[in-house]
Parts: structure tokens; C-alpha cells; sequence
């Protein structure tokens, strides 16, 4: 394998992983907030058991988000040595404030996890809810970086050096807002539907159980609001790169041809060579509206790019239409769930709903891997966007096949064992209930 | 500003060594004590550490941000060390918090304890050796060089092995001071407190050490100590604090010795900035890499070291908070 695409591989399976662990630490705060404060206001003694149960996974969880985190902020020089040397001056005050916010969470959940007995019941419940806040903004800053390598701003760039550095300009790009509030109910969405099927396959075994039926109601909650912000909020990013990246927009949807009434392009295999989709269905005008807000807008097709600054067109065509259907399903469970909880509460106790749930485990988070397959390779084959190319920054060191492997068996090592150690809380959770 | 900037790359790098070097220190305690004294250990840092790591991640932000060249040599030449911490890193915090929550102690425990000391010791000894292999000066930036001299060379010399040696040393040393005023009972605290006895004759000779194959290995760090007046100085008041050392902790008086410890390697770090400022990385066959000729913008400085100082007014005081309720209370049964 060569080094290039090595080095790529790496970056995306050690960002992959770690958007993982990082959006179940930005938002699982928020659930034992909830759980704890119920327990204030009730004194029931199951939504106790709960916060604490969500805190120990949090905590195994949060570990690993920190470690593959440190790696990441070496790996961005280990690997695009190049890219960071002239981007550091120029993003790194994002990170300097991520740096601070990092800080606060960590220090906020030595508090949560460690200060049950030792900390006011009050101070507690706020070290928790500042765990998530703190958490949620440094997500807001990682992405002002990434933000910044899709629309790179407070700069000129002058015979291959950055002059006329201005941070600020560069932190609030054009890309900022709509990625991150995106990425943020992503975090959301993605965590809930997970939690909530996780509860919802013990349920299937263990009807009675009022812990998890708890657990899976404020999981689902937060979960189903998100997602139906969600296709929203997509929405309006897709507007964004219309304006502002048109080749990820048309690689996203296959688009070959610049034309008035662009169809939207639903399912399908494009066929970069031949310029074609097969199997695709097509809806005429559709995607001028979801563009420009009409349906005879004229739509920017690849035609008018030159072929070697294409981004790879398959890959980030199947991305996208994965995204957007888990998403349209995700709204659907939302939408029957919130229906449920308001007129049929029996139905929430069905087992074919229970199922539902349980299947839809995973999807939160394959939409969310996705949605950032669609940003990472629609702005191939640029680092920085029509500044500097991916190639330009590797790393001259050969042999990344080597690190490339170890990660990768080290993070598959790491996921199995997390979902152990998570099975193993749920049984002792078990044990100790039965025992009680 | 370029100053302020230097400054807060070596208090980071204090802070990182104090606590972060404190909680790997604790881990390689760890191979030398029985049962109780590990239940010590894992209490001990539980809560703080991973604040206590968020140090090398400022390390890195201020290089990157301020002195970008700075961070992108060490990162290109050095991959293979910094790579191998990094595993380390990733490898002992996750047997570390595994331990701690797995509820069940079966053979897994014994598993996770094993990967926790050996990487105790791993990851402390690569970014060490990464460390010495900034000083030494055989990073070689030229075009057409094999690859053993551009990438393995500059770090594979017994230089950067003895200070990798040390800063493990330094870090058991650490560890074993803190632990022996941890709240627990009376049999572990005096094994500590032999315990860091030992460690500080082994590290006074590996420091000693790392001076003597410096000196053989045409690196005159001795000389460049010698040449700045703050170097003597620190020098001196790191072993004149020695005999205080000892003596706090043959009466007990737990503080004390924490902050005469503490204050130790405060000198040693200071006294190295001061030897070798103002370069940041020596490179052979071409200039040394230092403050000056890397720094980023004026207005990138500034932006930096504002986030910082916010940062730092949100940060030092619910450190205190943390550390005041989990180091200094009299109360001994930590619940998780
Ligand atoms: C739970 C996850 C999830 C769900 C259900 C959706 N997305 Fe998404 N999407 C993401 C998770 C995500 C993401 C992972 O968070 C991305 C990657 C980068 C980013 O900012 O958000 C993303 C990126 C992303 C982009 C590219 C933005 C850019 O490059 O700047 C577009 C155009 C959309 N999404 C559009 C949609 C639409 C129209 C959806 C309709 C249902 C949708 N997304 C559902
Ligand atoms: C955490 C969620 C993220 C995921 C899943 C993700 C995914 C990916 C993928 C798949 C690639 C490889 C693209 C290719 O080369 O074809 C990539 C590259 C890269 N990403 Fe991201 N990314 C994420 C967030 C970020 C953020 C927040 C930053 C900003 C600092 C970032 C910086 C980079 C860099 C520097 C590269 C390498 C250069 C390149 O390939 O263009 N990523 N990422
Ligand atoms: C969209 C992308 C990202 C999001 C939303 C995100 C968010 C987070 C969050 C919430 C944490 C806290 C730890 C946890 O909850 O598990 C975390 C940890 C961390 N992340 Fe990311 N991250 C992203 C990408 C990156 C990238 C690209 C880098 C590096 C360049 C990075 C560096 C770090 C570091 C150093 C930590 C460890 C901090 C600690 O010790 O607590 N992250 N991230």
C-alpha cells in the first residue's frame, strides 16, 4: 500500500473512532444530568441507580475519547507535518480554547464520578451538567478547525506561505455554524438511539424492569428531538456547500452535467468513468429546491470542474445516501415514539416496538460516520480547500503502512473490549438489583 | 509575547511532569508493592488523572500554534518514538480505567494490572528518549539521507536512552513522595517512604549518568550548564535541597516533602530551559530550530495567549476545587 493512502486510512480510522467515544462523552452527560435531577425532585431511588450506572460507563468511555484524542492531536503532525506547519498559526486558536474546555470537563467529571458522597447534592448534579457543556464546546472548536479546511478564511496566501494571519477571521469561517450545530445533534441524535436500544433489548428480557424503562425513555427523548432537528439542519448545510464547495455537492449527488431543474438522485451507483448513475431514481427539479430553494435553479455539475480535482465520487455519493435514509429513518421512530409517550403509552411496551429500537441501535452513529465520509472526501482532493492538496502534505517518512496497522488492531482491540466491559456493567447492574 | 509564550511551554511542561509525571510514576510504583499499596495507587489517581494529562495536549497546542515548525520537525523526524508513547499512552490509560470499572475481578484484573505497569514504565521511558533526541542534535532535515540516519539515528543513541532511563526514574521518584503522604494505613506509607529513598540514590545516579554520556558523546551539556548563571543556580539549590528532603521525611511531615520534591525538579527543568535557551530543537548540518526563527505572527501570539489566560482563569480554580476535594480531605473512603 502506498504511503498516501496509508496516511489517509490512518487519519480516518483514528477519527472515526474517536468521533465515536467523543459524541457519547459530549451528550451521555446530558442523560445522568436528567437522571440525577429526577432523583432530587422524586427521591425515587431507581433514578439514582441510573445516573450512577450511566456514570461508570460513562467514565470507561471517556477514557478511551481521551487517548484516541491525544493521539489525534500528534497524529495531525505525524502524519501531514506540511499541513500543520503552516495551518497551526492559523487554526490554532480553536484549539487553544478546546484545550481550555477540555480541561473543564475533565476536571468536572473527576468531580461527577468520584464526589457522590463527598459534594453537595446540588454541586453534584452541576458538575455533571458542566461536564456536558464543557464538552459540547470543544466540540464547537474542533470543528471551527475543520470548518476552516473546508472554507479557509483570515489569510492570503502568498507564494505558498500564509500572510495577514488572522485567527479570529479564520475561527468563525462560513463552514462553522452549519457544521458544527450539525455535528452537535448528530452527537445527540446518534448516542440516544443508541442508548435507547441497548435498554430496549434488555426490556425484551427483562419486561418489569423500571430502571430500564426509565433509562430508555429519557435516552429516546433526547434522541428523537434531535432527529427531528436533524433532517433541518442537513438541510441548511446542504444550502452552505451549494454556495460554497458546489464539486462536494455534486459528488454527493452524482451530478455530471450542470443543469437547470437538477434532478435529485436517490439510491444508485455512479459511474465516474462513464458519467453515468445506474439504478438510480430520479426526481426531477428536486435537487435545485434542496440547493437554492427552486426548482429551476441551475445546479453546478462535475462538467465544469477539471477532472483530477474531483472528489472521489462513489464513495461519497453511497455516504451520503446512507446518511440521509438512516436519518429519514431515525425521524420516522422519532416521530411514533413522541406520538406514543403523548396518547399510546401502552405501545411503548410492545415488544415489536422494543425491536425497533434494538435494530436501530447502530444507526445513529453509521449516519454519523458517514455525514463525515461525505465532508472528509468531498473536499478531496484538497487539505486545505483550493489552497493545498492532500498529496502536498504528507509526511515524507515511508513505511505509514506499519503505524496504519497497529492502530487499526489496537482500536478494533479497544471496541471490542469496551463493548465487553459495558456487558459486564449491565450484568453487575443485574446481579446487584436481583440481590437487593 | 514570544517570551510569555516560551514560559508557558515550560510551566506546562512543569505541571506535566509534577502530575501527569506523578500518575505514570504511580504505575511503575506499582511493580515494587503488595495489594494494599495498589489499592492506594489506583484511589490515589483515579479522579485526576485524566486532568492531569491535559497538560501534554496544551504542551502541543502552544508548539503548534506558536512555534509551528517547531512541532512539525519534531513530529516528521521523530514518528517512530513519538508514535511508540503514543501506544503507550493509549495502552495504559484505558488498562488503567478498565480496572477500575470492570466490576468483576477475575483473571481479566490481572490482565489490565499487567498492561498498566508495563506501560507505566513504556510510555514515560519513548517520550523521554523523544526528549533527549530534541537536545541531542542528530535530527538531520538534509534530502537523500538513508533512512536509519534521517528517522532512527537521532533517537536510538545512548543519550536519549539514559534520559529516557531518567525521566522513568524521575517520575518513580515523584510518585513514590506523593504516595507516601496518601492517606492509608501505616504499613504502605512507610513502604513508600523506603520505597523513595531507594529511587532518589537511583535517580542522582542516572542523573548523573545522563551528564557523564552527554559529555562522551559530544554534547557538552555540563559546559552549557555551566555557562548560564540560572543553570548554576538552580542546579545548586535542587541538591542543597536534599538534605531537607530527607530530613522532612524521616519526620513525617507529608507536605514538606511533596513541595521540596516538587520543587526539585522545578529547579532541574528551569535550569535546563535556561542552559539551552533560546533553541528549541538542535539539528544537525543546518541552524537549530529556536524561539526566534519559528515563532508564528504577532496576532496569532497574542489570540493564543488570551485563550490561555481565560482558560487558565476557569481552570486554576476548579483544579484547586478538585484537588482540594479529593487530595487534602481527611475523609478515606473514596466511593465511585
Ligand atoms: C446522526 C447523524 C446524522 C443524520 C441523521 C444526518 N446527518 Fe448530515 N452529517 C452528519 C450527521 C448526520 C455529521 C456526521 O455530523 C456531518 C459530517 C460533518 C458535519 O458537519 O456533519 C454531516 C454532514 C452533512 C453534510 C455535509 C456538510 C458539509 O460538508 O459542510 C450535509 C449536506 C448533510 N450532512 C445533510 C444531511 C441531510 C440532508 C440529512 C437528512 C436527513 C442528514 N444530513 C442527516
Ligand atoms: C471526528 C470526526 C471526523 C471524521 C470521522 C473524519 C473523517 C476523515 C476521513 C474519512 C478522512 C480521510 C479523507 C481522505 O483522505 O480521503 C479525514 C481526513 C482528515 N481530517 Fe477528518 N474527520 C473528522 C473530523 C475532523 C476534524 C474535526 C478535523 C480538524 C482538525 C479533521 C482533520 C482532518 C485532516 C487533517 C485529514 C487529513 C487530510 C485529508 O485527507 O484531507 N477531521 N477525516
Ligand atoms: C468533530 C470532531 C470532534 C469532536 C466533536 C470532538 C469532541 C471531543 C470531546 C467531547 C472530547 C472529550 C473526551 C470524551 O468525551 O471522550 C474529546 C477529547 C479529545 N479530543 Fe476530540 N473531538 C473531535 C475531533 C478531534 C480532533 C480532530 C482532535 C485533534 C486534532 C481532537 C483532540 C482531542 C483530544 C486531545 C482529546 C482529549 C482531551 C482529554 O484528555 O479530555 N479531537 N474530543
Amino acid at each position: 500500500m502506498d504511503d498516501f493512502l496509508a496516511a489517509r486510512l490512518q487519519m480516518a480510522v483514528s477519527l472515526g473512532f474517536h468521533i465515536i467515544y467523543a459524541s457519547i462523552g459530549m451528550t451521555m452527560p446530558f442523560f445522568m444530568f436528567v437522571a440525577e435531577l429526577k432523583w432530587l425532585k422524586t427521591g425515587k431511588d431507581v433514578y439514582l441507580q441510573l445516573a450512577k450506572a450511566w456514570s461508570k460507563g460513562v467514565a470507561i468511555f471517556f477514557a478511551i475519547g481521551a487517548v484516541s484524542g491525544t493521539v489525534l492531536s500528534f497524529e495531525l503532525g505525524l502524519l501531514w507535518p506540511e499541513f500543520m506547519k503552516h495551518a497551526g498559526p492559523i487554526i490554532g486558536m480553536p484549539f487553544s480554547w478546546e484545550g481550555a474546555a477540555f480541561f473543564i470537563e475533565a476536571i468536572a467529571l473527576g468531580l461527577f464520578l468520584y464526589g457522590w458522597k463527598r459534594l453537595n447534592k446540588w454541586v453534584h448534579l452541576g458538575s455533571g451538567l458542566l461536564i456536558g457543556i464543557a464538552g459540547v464546546t470543544s466540540g464547537f472548536f474542533v470543528i471551527a478547525a475543520n470548518g476552516w479546511m473546508n472554507s479557509p478564511e483570515g489569510f492570503e496566501w502568498i507564494n505558498g506561505r500564509a500572510v495577514n494571519i488572522d485567527p479570529f477571521d479564520a475561527m468563525f469561517n462560513a463552514a462553522w455554524i452549519s457544521q458544527s450545530v450539525h455535528m452537535i445533534i448528530a452527537a445527540f441524535a446518534a448516542t440516544g438511539f443508541a442508548v435507547a436500544g441497548v435498554h430496549g433489548a434488555i426490556l425484551l428480557k427483562h419486561k418489569e424492569s423500571q430502571f430500564h424503562k426509565n433509562a430508555l425513555r429519557i435516552a429516546l427523548t433526547f434522541g428523537a428531538i434531535a432527529s427531528l432537528i436533524q433532517p433541518l439542519s442537513g438541510d441548511y448545510s446542504a444550502k452552505d456547500i451549494a454556495k460554497r464547495q458546489p464539486e462536494k455537492l455534486a459528488a454527493m449527488e452524482s451530478l455530471f452535467e450542470t443543469q437547470e431543474k437538477a434532478p435529485l438522485i436517490i439510491g444508485g451507483i455512479p459511474d465516474a468513468e462513464k458519467k453515468e448513475v445506474k439504478l438510480g431514481i430520479e426526481i426531477p427539479g428536486f435537487l435545485s429546491f434542496l440547493a437554492f430553494g427552486n426548482f429551476n435553479a441551475e445546479v453546478k455539475g462535475l462538467d465544469q470542474i477539471p477532472r483530477e480535482d474531483w472528489p472521489p465520487v462513489l464513495l461519497t455519493h453511497i455516504s451520503f445516501q446512507i446518511m440521509v435514509l438512516f436519518g429519514m429513518i431515525m425521524a420516522a421512530i422519532a416521530i411514533l415514539f413522541l406520538l406514543f409517550r403523548w396518547k399510546w403509552e401502552y405501545l411503548l411496551e410492545k415488544p415489536w416496538w422494543l425491536r425497533i429500537l434494538t435494530f436501530a441501535t447502530p444507526i445513529g452513529f453509521i449516519a454519523l460516520e458517514t455525514g463525515w465520509m461525505v465532508t472528509e472526501l468531498g473536499r478531496q482532493p484538497w487539505i486545505i480547500y483550493k489552497i493545498m492538496r492532500t498529496k502536498d502534505a504528507l509526511t515524507p517518512m515511508p513505511g505509514i503502512v506499519y503505524p496504519l496497522i497497529l492502530i487499526s488492531i489496537i482500536y478494533l482491540i479497544l471496541t471490542f473490549l469496551s463493548v465487553y466491559l459495558m456487558r459486564r456493567q449491565i450484568r453487575y447492574v443485574h446481579e446487584k438489583r436481583l440481590n437487593s | 509575547m514570544i517570551i510569555l509564550a516560551f514560559i508557558f511551554i515550560g510551566v506546562s511542561m512543569l505541571l506535566y511532569v509534577l502530575l501527569g509525571g506523578a500518575d505514570f510514576g504511580a504505575g511503575i510504583i506499582e511493580i515494587f508493592t503488595d495489594k494494599k499499596g495498589v489499592n492506594t495507587i489506583s484511589k490515589a489517581i483515579a479522579p485526576v488523572w485524566e486532568a492531569n494529562h491535559i497538560w501534554l495536549i496544551v504542551i502541543i497546542v502552544i508548539l503548534f500554534n506558536a512555534f509551528p515548525e517547531v512541532y512539525s520537525t519534531i513530529t516528521q523526524y521523530l514518528h517512530i518514538p513519538i508514535m511508540l508513547a503514543l501506544f503507550g499512552i493509549i495502552f495504559r490509560g484505558t488498562a488503567f480505567t478498565f480496572r477500575y470499572y470492570d466490576p468483576f475481578s477475575d483473571t481479566s484484573h490481572a490482565i489490565y494490572t499487567f498492561i498498566f505497569k508495563l506501560f507505566s514504565v513504556f510510555t514515560p521511558f519513548f517520550l523521554g528518549v523523544t526528549l533527549g533526541a530534541v537536545i541531542f542534535g542528530e535530527i538531520n532535515t538534509a534530502s537523500g539521507i538513508s533512512f536509519y540516519q534521517q528517522y532512527i539515528a537521532p533517537w536510538l543513541n545512548l543519550f536519549s536512552i539514559s534520559l529516557g532511563l531518567f525521566i522513568v526514574i524521575l517520575f518513580a521518584y515523584l510518585a513514590s513522595v506523593y504516595l507516601s503522604g496518601e492517606p492509608a494505613d501505616e504499613e504502605s506509607n512507610k513502604d513508600f517512604k523506603r520505597l523513595s529513598k531507594l529511587i532518589l540514590i537511583a535517580l542522582v545516579i542516572t542523573g548523573g549518568l545522563v551528564f557523564i554520556i552527554a559529555e562522551f558523546s559530544g554534547l557538552h551539556l555540563l559546559h552549557k550548564f555551566i555557562k548560564s548563571p540560572v543553570s548554576i543556580g538552580c542546579g545548586v539549590f535542587a541538591t542543597l535541597l536534599l538534605p531537607a528532603f530527607l530530613i522532612a521525611l524521616n519526620r513525617n511531615r507529608a507536605s514538606l516533602v511533596r513541595i521540596i520534591a516538587g520543587a526539585q525538579t522545578g529547579a532541574i527543568l528551569i535550569g535546563w530551559f535556561a542552559a539551552q535557551f533560546p533553541v528549541l530543537v538542535v539539528l544537525q548540518g543546518s541552524p537549530s530550530l529556536t524561539i526566534y526563527n519559528t515563532v508564528a505572527p504577532d496576532k496569532t501570539l497574542l489570540m493564543m495567549i488570551i485563550a490561555l489566560f481565560v482558560g487558565l482563569a476557569f481552570v486554576i480554580p476548579l483544579l484547586f476545587y478538585l484537588f482540594k476535594v479529593f487530595k487534602f480531605s481527611e475523609k478515606t473512603n473514596t466511593d465511585y
